[in-house]
């Protein structure tokens, strides 16, 4: 065992063992690492947007469109140049809700990014999930091999019952009935499956705090 | 006061002190559990592994430090695969936490290969602010969507970047990789670049996520995925390397008997709670 003789290291260990002293009872500790890493991570965040965003895309091209000899309005694809006003002016109108009579003028800068990503969100959805999940899932039932067969027609009677079980328009009995409830327990497998993996993404959260305390921190490895 | 009416009063506290005996105990002792590789992941290795030699890759890491343990060690190991195959990576951020990070781990994989240098086999063009917007921009050039990158340079300055000279747009990519832990992640390079520029592409995930990505990877718009560090551990057997997702193995395999077992007893304790009731 060599204990580690990075302060960094120190302090991470530290905060880490006074977040897990929450799970014995509410303490002291945990309340000041929790206040801490919400101050810090709102800090954090706030200098990191402000040179990461505002300077980078906004601040620097506008110095450059502007400077001396600098072509304002010939700004080619990615060097917006001047244009970039519009979205600054629009970003500024977004804190016009601080100032309740002229708040109003903040919905033309959410119409813009509403329209927006409506946009890209729909033609990506449509592209992506819609016409390629219909494409791929008219697949054949015989594919000359038994095991895949039969997987390709387990897949496709759980795809049929589960789209029948979100069929709301008549009464779920008779042959309706029965499909839905074998939709049902297509869907209880994929929860269970979704829960399973869950479980093993926290799990490794815990396994990589353990990792960074007995490795890093006490050097056991 | 028989066992299943102890259980039902047992402190909580109890059993977060089993599930902490049982994940420090593999990594004090490992126990060396058997792991198979799946076919997901066995995809993402072949989808490299089909990439020619030398080509420029795009590597999206789209993650923050909260999901370090599942993400890191399959940026580290997809990495090391792409530099054995002298490939030369190209890597994006979407998350505004994630460039520290990304950066790190890509500099401490760059350190074991003294032949590899930065700017001319790999460079970080660090976080973009703009999600979707991003991806679709990209697709008009990759220059214009990161002016510049991590360190500040230009990146059509080909002097301190030489990589980019051969860096267009996603036409000049053979292959991306996206390891993602969230939004945007998998999911959106999947609507926004891989089903308009259809760009082969693979993806590694968190857990969490990996559910959702079966779909993709049934209809071919992904050729392999990572789920998790079971995922990320699969990929490093295959690799032969022993990370730190396979070291974590043995401790996810005894949380999950007991969270099994937890789950079943449980269950037994209402079950007979509710017997009892109704009699």
């Amino acid at each position: 065992m060599s204990l580690s003789h990075d302060f960094g290291i120190w302090c991470g260990a530290l905060l880490t063992l006074c977040i897990f002293s929450f799970l014995y009872k509410d303490n002291p500790l945990y309340k000041f690492a929790e206040h801490l890493f919400v101050g810090v991570s709102a800090g954090y965040y706030i200098v990191l947007n402000f040179w990461t965003v505002i300077v980078a895309n906004l601040v620097n091209p506008l110095a450059t469109a502007f400077a001396p000899g600098g072509h304002p309005f010939h700004g080619q694809l990615g060097d917006y140049r001047a244009f970039l006003i519009v979205p600054g002016v629009l970003g500024c109108l977004l804190f016009t809700r601080l100032f309740g009579r002229i708040g109003w003028m903040s919905r033309w800068a959410l119409a813009v990014i509403i329209g927006v990503y409506a946009g890209l969100k729909t033609t990506g959805f449509a592209q992506g999930d819609l016409v390629a999940q219909v494409q791929g899932s008219l697949q054949p039932l015989w594919t000359g091999r038994v095991g895949d067969s039969i997987s390709a027609i387990l897949f496709t009677v759980g795809l049929i019952c589960s789209l029948l079980f979100f069929f709301f328009s008549r009464e779920h009995k008779g042959a309706l009935g029965a499909a839905s409830k074998v939709g049902v327990w297509f869907l209880m497998v994929s929860f269970g499956a979704g829960y399973g993996y869950t479980v093993m993404s926290r799990i490794s959260l815990l396994i990589g705090r353990f990792q960074f305390l007995l490795e890093d921190w006490l050097g056991l490895r | 006061m028989g066992l299943l009416s102890r259980l039902e009063k047992l402190d909580r506290r109890w059993l977060y002190a089993i599930l902490a005996a049982l994940v420090i105990g593999p990594m004090v002792r490992p126990l060396y559990f058997p792991l198979e590789v799946s076919a997901p992941v066995r995809g993402f290795y072949d989808a490299i592994r089909q990439v020619p030699d030398g080509s420029t890759v795009l590597m999206a890491c789209d993650y923050d430090p909260s999901t370090r343990p599942e993400m890191v060690p399959m940026t580290m190991t997809a990495m090391r695969q792409l530099f054995d195959k002298h490939c030369k990576v190209v890597v994006t951020v979407l998350w505004n936490g994630g460039p520290g990070i990304v950066d790190q781990t890509l500099r401490r994989v760059a350190s074991e290969y003294p032949d590899k240098r930065y700017g001319v086999d790999w460079v970080n063009l660090g976080y973009k602010a703009g999600y979707e917007a991003v991806m679709v921009l990209m697709g008009q050039g990759i220059a214009n969507a990161f002016p510049v990158d991590y360190g500040n340079h230009r990146t059509n300055d080909y002097v301190a970047l030489p990589i980019m000279q051969n860096v267009r747009d996603y036409s000049s990519f053979p292959l991306l990789v996206s390891i993602s832990a969230g939004y945007p992640g998998t999911k959106e390079w999947v609507q926004q670049v891989n089903s308009r520029f259809h760009i082969p592409m693979i993806s590694g995930s968190t857990a969490v996520q990996a559910p959702e990505f079966y779909p993709y990877l049934q209809s071919g718009q992904i050729r392999g995925l990572l789920g998790g560090m079971a995922g990320a551990a699969e990929y490093e057997k295959l690799r032969n390397e022993r990370g730190s997702a396979t070291r974590g193995m043995d401790a996810q395999s005894l949380a999950h008997v007991f969270v099994a077992l937890c789950i079943l007893l449980g269950n037994l304790v209402q079950w007979r709670k509710r017997r009892g009731v109704a009699a």
